[in-house]
Formats: structure tokens, sequence, C-alpha cells
């Protein structure tokens, strides 16, 4: 049923769909609304979930991984500097191979502080064995949930999926989206049925220590899995189409490439206004495009390498940083064309929106009058170079 | 043996306290028990990969988290309706109970959990190599607060775990040791019948950290509760009910069988200040026997 | 697939850490031995059993010597010989 509905609302919604056993989170802005109304939910007795409220996040990541073992379904949300304390456990929820699902509201990290959007918190946990996906709009923010369950509990994946959403733009902001009806949902997505549980009747140890005789394999494992998510990413969101009428291929998305002379790559939000400028320039008969990564882990290389290798100059926006080096999307995207015959001539490196710095539609006109032969390396986009000038001590 | 709850064949040194009591409570617990393992001596010598000695569910995530993981068992199995069947173990060391896991211990306890906490207390992170914790006792010579020609070794005294539990305001807090066997599992046995948090702490020696004989093991348990610097007592519903009466010994009877302590042998000062914390432990807690017959 | 570590209960049994044993090893007089079980419950291995009197025995594939049993015998029904003697 199509509501108008905030972000926040719109993944409680969804998560009450999902009806996990148990629900514990952290407070933290801008990931509050989440919880609240899931809170809510379950005070009215419309969600029979276990909500544990916890002293921090590394607790909350905590509580969902006993949960969660013990062969249940679970949910946790948080954002920024909770993601990044509990970032041990997350580790440790994919060494485990447990599935779960989190909402990242992505926000900038500390120090600064800074409340407002920017991707640096999940982008810089790409390296734990998570899927992520980066969404939209409110509609893939709720759908990207239920493929997410999908996907964590599916017996060839058991890895835990974080839905990345931007932090006020997608949690405080307003939009329609159609959210399903509970047969629908039950249609998508069966009950859980672990692998391994946490049961007297059948007792197993967890979390062993492996030496180096042992740890190694562990990790390709993970590894080979997440190939197997590559193939099966696509997989269920055909399936998704099916049940609930939205087309998503899962891990991209090709707006307008086709013919591109000029593509920006970007995740997130941003992508509804990099959509807009491209359809106006279009109009002006400029051929430009966007690529939009929505799945980060698994990396497509393989989908992005055939949207991208015939378009002459590509744009990578990134959201976050690695300080001291090439940003992390365009690092990923430019590796994926080493060594191959056919690949972009022009990839440039493009800083935008960090701390909730808005990207508007000038951003994008701008990013696409930089993107010429010149190659550009970590071009921040909007500096405000006036600041730069204090001086201390 | 049949279905064996701790099984042998693991790793631990000979004369492990620690063991004697997994074991221990285990046992008195019963094969209907899910037990949560901090990172620590007992976690590395019971589960290296591929081998568990554990024949109950048993998990191990990290150091700090046994309470919280234990805290989300404990939801699970109240969603699936199995918690009245089930008992949820969440043990630790004394580093990972006082130190790095007291924030989620905290959690766990205040939000009213049916959850029993262990805390093995050998007063030392012994797992990485015997450095000092917020439970190492006053003057013990440890790896991080050594003896030297300017320190008499730890210069602070124990955590009072079981108070803080008990502040919180929960149905069962108790001390035990690995030298009363029998006390220690009447205590289990009572905390699994209660429902609601509790948290009972064990007193373990180490034969490695502490530097005394493996054979000694038992003995030095019950010298640290008959010298009064192991109080053995019972809460509950924050009040005290329980306590074993000793006839106080000297603590230089506990201090001179352990390596160390041996530093404080020729050290009448020293040795004064640590009789004096036992003192303090005897008459806050009533310890001394009476001149009637106790039990 | 291969990754969540997962042990089955009681496969440490395959270590036999009996063989840690040099210097000494329990032996079980049975002779005034009144069952109070207390040998049982402070082995750290768990590896003693009985029940009646003077039935109490440890299995030497997984004693590693410490000696506490034969130390908390009220009745001294346990002594401690040479690892390397005949009996």
């Amino acid at each position: 049923m199509k509501e108008f509905l905030e972000g926040s609302r719109a993944v409680a919604e969804i998560v009450k769909l999902c009806q996990p056993a148990v629900i514990s989170a952290y407070p933290i802005t801008p990931q509050t609304h989440i919880v609240e109304e899931l809170a809510q939910f379950v005070a009215n007795g419309e969600l029979k979930s276990q909500f544990i409220n916890v002293e921090s996040e590394h607790s909350a990541a905590s509580v969902v991984l006993g949960a969660s073992a013990t062969g249940v379904r679970v949910y946790t949300a948080t954002s920024s500097q909770g993601l990044i304390y509990m970032s041990e456990v997350l580790f440790n929820i994919a060494g485990m191979r447990l599935p779960l699902v989190l909402t990242c509201a992505n926000r900038a990290l500390s120090a600064p502080i800074n409340i407002w959007n920017d991707q640096q918190d999940s982008v810089s946990l790409r390296d734990s064995g998570w899927l992520q996906f980066y969404v939209e709009d409110v509609q893939e923010t709720a759908d990207f949930h239920l493929i997410a369950y999908r996907l964590a509990e599916d017996k060839s994946i058991m890895l835990p999926v974080m839905v990345n959403m931007d932090g006020f733009i997608l949690t405080h902001g307003i939009e329609t989206v159609d959210i399903p009806a509970q047969e629908q949902v039950n249609a998508f997505l069966p009950a859980y049925k672990p692998l391994y549980k946490l049961d007297p009747e059948d007792p197993v140890s967890m979390g062993l220590l492996a030496d180096p005789d042992y740890y190694m394999e562990t990790r390709y494992a993970i590894q080979e899995t997440m190939k197997t998510a590559l193939a099966l990413i696509p997989k269920v969101a055909a399936e998704f189409s099916k049940v609930f009428g939205r087309s998503y291929n899962g891990l991209i998305e090709e707006y307008r490439t086709k013919d591109a002379e000029r593509v920006i790559v970007a995740m997130g939000s941003v992508c509804g206004t990099i959509k807009e400028v491209v359809d106006e320039l279009r109009v002006k008969g400029r051929k430009v495009g966007l690529l939009k990564i929505t799945c980060l882990r698994p990396l497509p290389a393989q989908q992005i390498c055939e949207a991208l290798k015939n378009i002459p100059k590509i744009a990578v926006i990134d959201r976050a940083l690695s300080l001291g080096s090439f940003a992390p999307l365009v690092s990923e995207i430019k590796a994926v064309f080493f060594g191959k015959n056919k690949k972009p001539q022009v990839i440039s490196s493009f800083i935008a929106g960090l701390g909730g710095r808005d990207i508007t539609k000038d951003s994008i006109r701008e990013v696409f009058r930089l993107l010429t032969a010149k190659e550009r390396t970590c071009e921040f986009i909007d500096l405000k170079p006036e600041l730069l000038q204090e001086n201390y001590g | 043996m049949d279905r064996q709850l701790f099984a042998p064949g693991h790793t631990a040194c000979a004369g492990c306290g620690q063991s004697m009591a997994a074991r221990l409570v285990i046992e008195a617990a019963g094969p209907n028990t899910i037990v949560v393992n901090n990172t620590g001596c007992l976690e590395v010598f019971s589960t290296k990969y591929p081998e568990s000695a554990w024949g109950v569910p048993w998990i191990h995530s990290l150091f700090e988290n046994a309470a919280a993981v234990a805290s989300g068992i404990e939801g699970a199995l109240k969603y699936l309706g199995k918690k009245d069947s089930i008992n949820v173990i969440a043990q630790a060391g004394d580093g990972g109970t006082a130190d790095i896991g007291l924030q989620a211990l905290s959690g766990m306890l205040e939000r009213g959990h049916d959850i029993l906490y262990v805390c093995y207390d050998n007063e030392a992170y012994m797992n990485t190599g015997i450095q000092r914790s917020g439970l190492t006792p006053f003057d013990s010579n440890t790896t991080t607060s050594p003896v030297g020609s300017v320190s008499s070794g730890n210069i602070r005294n124990k955590k009072p775990m079981p108070e803080i539990a008990n502040a919180h305001g929960i149905p069962y807090v108790a001390t035990a040791t690995a030298g009363y066997p029998q006390d220690l599992q009447r205590k289990v046995k009572k905390a699994i019948s209660i429902k609601g948090p509790k948290y009972i702490q064990v007193h373990v020696p180490c034969p490695l950290g502490w530097r005394h004989e493996p054979v000694l093991t038992v003995e030095v348990a019950k010298l640290a509760v008959e010298t009064g610097l192991y109080p053995l007592i019972e809460y509950e519903n924050g009040v005290l009910i329980g306590r074993r009466q000793i006839k106080p010994k000297p603590v230089e009877e506990y201090l001179k069988v352990q390596g160390r302590f041996k530093h404080l042998l020729n050290n009448p000062e020293e040795l004064k200040k640590i009789q004096e914390i036992a003192d303090i432990n005897i008459n806050k807690y009533n310890l001394r026997v009476e001149s009637q017959d106790n039990k | 697939m291969f990754g969540p570590l997962i042990g089955k209960p009681a496969t440490t049994r395959k270590n036999k850490t009996g063989s840690w044993r040099i210097e000494s090893r329990p032996k079980f007089l049975q002779k005034n031995c009144i069952a109070c079980k207390i040998c049982l419950l402070v082995c750290p291995e768990g590896c003693i059993t009985g029940n009646e009197k003077n039935t109490f025995t440890c299995d030497y594939n997984y004693c590693k010597g410490c000696g506490n049993c034969a130390a908390i015998c009220p009745k001294q029904d346990i002594e401690m010989i040479k690892e390397d003697a005949k009996e």
C-alpha cells in the first residue's frame, strides 16, 4: 500500500513485516526514529519482538549476535560512532557466519563531531565480511531490507547484511513508499532456518580458537561466499520483482549510460540528484549518464566493467576518504579496469558532501564540467578555501 | 562416561583452579544450559578448533561481551517460549568482568535478564601472561604491577565486584571458591533456581600466575578464605543472608605459599596493610566464629 | 561451507593429557575411603570416577598428576607415587 512516510518509519514498517524475534539498538542521531518506531510497535502489541534496550552499540551488536546464534531472526540499526564502536563485533558476526540485518544511517565520523550525512562510517567497514547495499530513496530503502534478510539467511550465504541509507536525507526525508502486505513478505521471505544454533537438544560450541592451521581457510570461505552472493543477488532481485512488481538489478543501476561520453559513478541518495542533472543535460544534447553502485560488497566488478568499458570519461564521486591515499570507491573502480583492454580513458576522482555538505545540482554540473581529458585526483567539490586560511598558534 | 558437560583432554595447566570451578559450575547447572564465555584461559584451553570440552551449547564472542551476548540468547529463548526450561550462564575471568566487561555486565544486571553470571577470579589477566587487573589484590606481583626497588607490587585494592553487582538490586550475589567445591555447587544450584540476574564470583588459584605448586591449589584457595582475605558471602535481594565463618589465620599463612607475595615476607609494614584488609573484611561481614558452635 | 568453526561436544577427549605426567600419579588405595567424593569434585580434569566406598579411581589417560586429590583426601587414601613406579 502506498503511503507518505518518513524514511525511518518505512524501515520500521518493513522490519515489522519481517518479524524479527529480537531487536536491540542504542540511540544515535540520525538512526533514532527507526528504533523509536519499532519500540512503539512492540509497545502496541503489533510486533511481538523482544526489544532489548542496551547500554552501548557494542552491546547492541552483541545482543543480536547472541540471539542470531540461538537461531532466530534479529535486527539492529546504528550510525557513525555507533557503527565504529561496534566494529569489533561486526567482524566477529561475519566471521561466525551469523545472519543479521543492520541499518546504517550514514553519518560522518568524529572528530570533529558532526551528525550529518556522509558515507565514511560504512565505507570504513568494507573489509569486514558484511554485504553492503547503498540505497537511493525511501522505496529502495524499504525494498532492500527485504532483500537483505533473504540474502543473509540463505544457506549458501550466512553472512550479515548492512543496508546503508543516507542520514537525515533518507532517514528524515518523507517520500511516497509502497509498503507491501504481510502475505507478500511471507511469499518472498521464508522463515529463518539456521545452519547451527545453541540448543541443549543438540549442543555445539561456537566461536572456537583457530590457530594458523585453520584461520586462513575460514577467511577464504567468506571470500568464496561473496562470489556466491554476486551470483545470487540478481536472482533474488528477480524473485523480488515477481512478488512486489519493482525491478532491481541488485548490484548496479545504469542510468542513460548506453551511449554516454561522460558518466558519474556514485552511491546513495546523491544518485537522485545526479539523475536530474543527467536528464537536464541530455535535453541539451550532452551525452551523460550515471552508474549507481547499489552493492558495494560484494563488489560487482564484472558488472561495473561491462557498464563502463566503452565510456571515455568517468567521474567517481566519493563521500568518504581514505586519508593519505586515493578515495575508496575510485580505487576500487580503477582496480576493476587495471589490465583490461577496454576501459575508460579517464577516471577522475571527486570528493563531495562530507559532513552533510549538500551536493546540489550545481555541484553535479561542476563535476561534469571538471570531467575532462585531464584526470583529477581527489578533487574536493564545494570546498571553502577561505576557511583554510585560519592559523593557529 | 555418558554425556559429559565439561570433558577432559583440555589444555588447562595441571592443578588449574579455574578448570576445577568451571566443571563444577556446569555440572551443577546441568545439561539444559547454554554457556557464554568471554575470551580468557578457560575459553582458550577448552575450545581450540576442532575440539571442544563442552557438552552443552557454548558460545564465545569477544573479550568483554559475554553478558550482552547472553542477554541476546535469553531474549531469543523468551521469544521462543523456552526460557523457563533452559538456563543461561555468562562467564568470564576477573579482567573480562571487572574491567573490560563491566559495561556489558552492568547493562545485563540493570535490565534484569534471567542469567547467571560467573566470574572466575584468578586475580590477574592470566591468559595474556599475568598482567594486573581491577581484581588483582594489593601488593600482588604481576607483570604490569611488578615488584621492584621502588614498588612492592599492585598499589590498589580489589574492585568490590560483589558489592557493585549487589548495588544493581539483583536477587542473588555470592562469592565462592575452588577450595570449597560443594559450597560452590550449592550456590550455583541456588542461583539457577532464582529468576533474574545472579552474580557469583569464584576465587580460583592459578598455580602459574600465583607461583605455587599445582598440588596446593585447593589448599591455597582455602587459606584465602581462612585468613579473611576472600570472604565467602551470600546476598539475597540486597541482604547479607550467609557467610562462611572462620577462625582467622594470620595473612602470612596465605601469602607465604605463593611466589607472587614472597616479597612481602620480610616487609612487616606491607604485611600489616594486608592484615588490615583481612581485618576489615572480618569485621564488615562478621566472619569470626562465635565461641558457641557454628555451621 | 567451511567457516563457522563449530565444535562438537566433548571432542577434547581425543587429547590424552595423561602424557603430561612426568613426576607422579595418584594411586587410589581403596582401603579407608569414605566416599566423600571430594577427590572427584576437585579434579581439574574431571577424570575421577566412583560411587561407593573404595571404588574411586581415575582415568590415567587424562590425569595430569597435579596431586590435589591426594592432598585433600580426608582419609589419606590417595597416594602420589612416582610416575615410573611399576604399580
